[in-house]
């Protein structure tokens, strides 16, 4: 009865849509991970672990691309979720008037494209002619004028900033909506009982904003993980290799023709991000948290 | 006494912070507004100073040779068409997969969901879009960003299908309506709100894409105004005062949606982000 009511084939199109571009292509790649394949010839040899023994090996640099990754996502992580987190409290208790134009505005740089943002952060963090260092100069703070992402030690650190500047305000957000789900009683209450501000952050705020931040977490790790527009547009991976992470790398891959080796290095991350996606996914559909 | 004059100055220096926060947000938008009305030579530096004579002719310029008026329309066909199959694909499947929770439907659930975390694989995603003759086709580029909205899609609809009642379809059941028109006419009106907010989402986020459209569609021609207006900077990097106009178009559309569909962009977020 219910199958007829609501039958299968509904689901159908979306199902199809989903296996045939995105799963399939996941799995024939593990199974391309191990040839030869590239754009010069039209013979697709199996090369058993070759691939593998490229990426791990420490003479090639696909481990610091990966740890370029990680770094990425790490540092984007704890700078947004932070910085997120003050702004998300800042506007939902210490400010009283403006509060949603301040919201409209901080939640700006989400929607501009990430390729304009990098555009305009490459002019604006010239070394010579950007206006943080011109502005740096003119307060007298030239020490602080650094050729950011020109500078090998301080390009990812650069690359971090923008991102950021750009991705804060989502994060802001969740962060805000999560706040508004705490009832206004326990912090009463809290205040009847003497409990300090601190307190208060440290025994309500916090615990009862765990799903929220379980979230914000979450969402970082997705995007730092498959991050490559802004390093794309800001420094292309360099200077050297310096930026480049994982996914800049397998464009590289892609523009010289090198697909055996490509497709290895994307099923790395299919196959681990797939198993964090299960992890994410049972949690996400077992505890949903009512707002 | 005191502590009301402590409060005041409390409210003072969150106000300030609050608006340094929105300061910093501002700059670079100023920054390339005021570029765009200078000359080539004024906007060199991307400096923050008013332009001295105000040359709106750059935008002019720009629409001819950055070709914008093809792009917007490419941009436009993507945004909308991508949006339109995946939001009514993913409602329907939401709708059935939450009504009728057998272990195959709970199982698609999880599966399908489990795409928000999957990477695309941009080799073998060549292959797939070779054999079904899609690449290098603009039917192709709606069809692989209706694809990988599909999982956000059903996650944030599925939990809003529960929301309506069941009395509802049996009511329509016993008029006689059958699964599409209970679908279509009854279920899918109710569910326009989330239908409204994923929209907006994908909507955006496809207008702001650059990464597919540069694997997949080497024909400039089929170009969005991402991967134009980044080709553009590749041509024209020594006048920033049209890099900066043509920046300020491309952004346009997607600011305008944004400043009209902020309650849904920000509605919908936190119910897919919170609600679970």
């Amino acid at each position: 009865m219910k199958n007829k009511v609501y039958p299968f084939y509904f689901t159908l199109g979306a199902l199809t849509l989903y296996l045939v571009f995105v799963v399939l292509p996941g799995f024939m790649g593990i199974a391309y991970s191990f040839t030869d394949w590239n754009s010069y010839s039209t013979d697709v040899n199996f090369v058993g672990l070759d691939n593998f023994r490229t990426i791990f090996s420490s003479g090639e640099n696909y481990l610091d691309y990966i740890k370029n990754t990680l770094t990425f996502t790490f540092n984007t992580l704890l700078l947004k979720t932070f910085i997120g987190l003050f702004l998300a409290l800042l506007l939902n208790y210490g400010v009283r008037r403006l509060t949603h134009i301040y919201r409209v505005i901080i939640y700006l740089p989400v929607v501009v494209p990430t390729i304009v943002v990098g555009l305009v952060f490459r002019s604006i963090l010239n070394p010579r002619t950007g206006i943080l260092n011109e502005f740096f100069r003119a307060v007298g703070l030239d020490t602080l004028a650094q050729p950011w992402l020109v500078d090998p030690n301080i390009a990812m650190l650069s690359v971090v900033g923008v991102d950021t500047w750009k991705g804060v305000g989502y994060i802001m957000v969740i962060l805000i909506a999560g706040l508004q789900t705490i009832p206004q009683e326990y912090y009463e209450a809290a205040e009847i009982d003497g409990a300090s501000p601190v307190a208060r952050f440290r025994f309500i705020t916090l615990p009862l904003l765990v799903p929220a931040l379980t979230v914000v977490t979450i969402l970082n790790l997705l995007y730092g993980l498959r991050v490559f527009d802004i390093i794309y547009v800001l420094t292309g991976g360099g200077p050297g290799y310096a930026t480049d992470v994982v996914f800049t790398a397998v464009f590289d891959e892609f523009s010289k023709g090198r697909y055996g080796v490509g497709t290895a290095l994307s099923s790395v991350l299919f196959v681990v991000m797939s198993a964090a996606g299960f992890f994410i996914v049972r949690r996400l559909t077992r505890s949903p948290i009512e707002v | 006494m005191t502590l009301l004059k402590n409060n005041k100055l409390q409210s003072t220096r969150n106000n300030l912070i609050a608006f340094f926060a929105c300061f910093l947000v501002v700059i670079p938008v100023y920054i390339v507004i005021v570029n765009s009305l200078k000359d080539s030579a004024g906007a060199r530096t991307m400096s923050a100073a008013l332009p001295e004579t105000l040359h709106f002719e750059n935008f002019i310029t720009v629409v001819e040779r950055g070709k914008l008026a093809q792009t917007f329309v490419n941009s436009m066909l993507y945004a909308t068409g991508a949006t339109i199959v995946s939001t009514i694909l993913a409602a329907m499947a939401a709708y059935i997969l939450a009504r009728n929770r057998t272990r195959l439907n709970r199982f698609v659930y999880f599966f399908v969901v489990m795409g928000i975390a999957m990477p695309l694989n941009f080799f073998t995603l060549t292959k797939v879009m070779q054999i079904t003759q899609l690449i290098n086709t603009q039917i192709g580029i709606i069809i692989l960003y209706a694809a990988t909205q599909i999982p956000f899609n059903v996650f944030l609809m599925f939990g809003f299908v529960d929301a309506i009642p069941q009395e509802l379809d049996e009511a329509a059941i016993v008029d006689g309506c059958g699964p599409f028109r209970l679908f279509f006419s009854v279920i899918l009106p109710l569910l326009m709100p989330i239908v409204v907010t994923a929209g907006v989402l994908n909507f955006v986020g496809i207008w702001n894409d650059f990464l597919l459209p540069l694997y997949y569609l080497n024909n400039s021609a089929y170009w969005p105004m991402t991967l134009a207006v980044y080709n553009f900077y590749g041509r024209f990097q020594q006048d920033w005062n049209l890099v900066s106009a043509d920046i300020l178009l491309t952004v346009l559309p997607v600011l305008v949606i944004y400043l009209f569909g902020q309650r849904f962009i920000l509605s919908g977020l936190t119910a897919g982000a919170v609600k679970g």
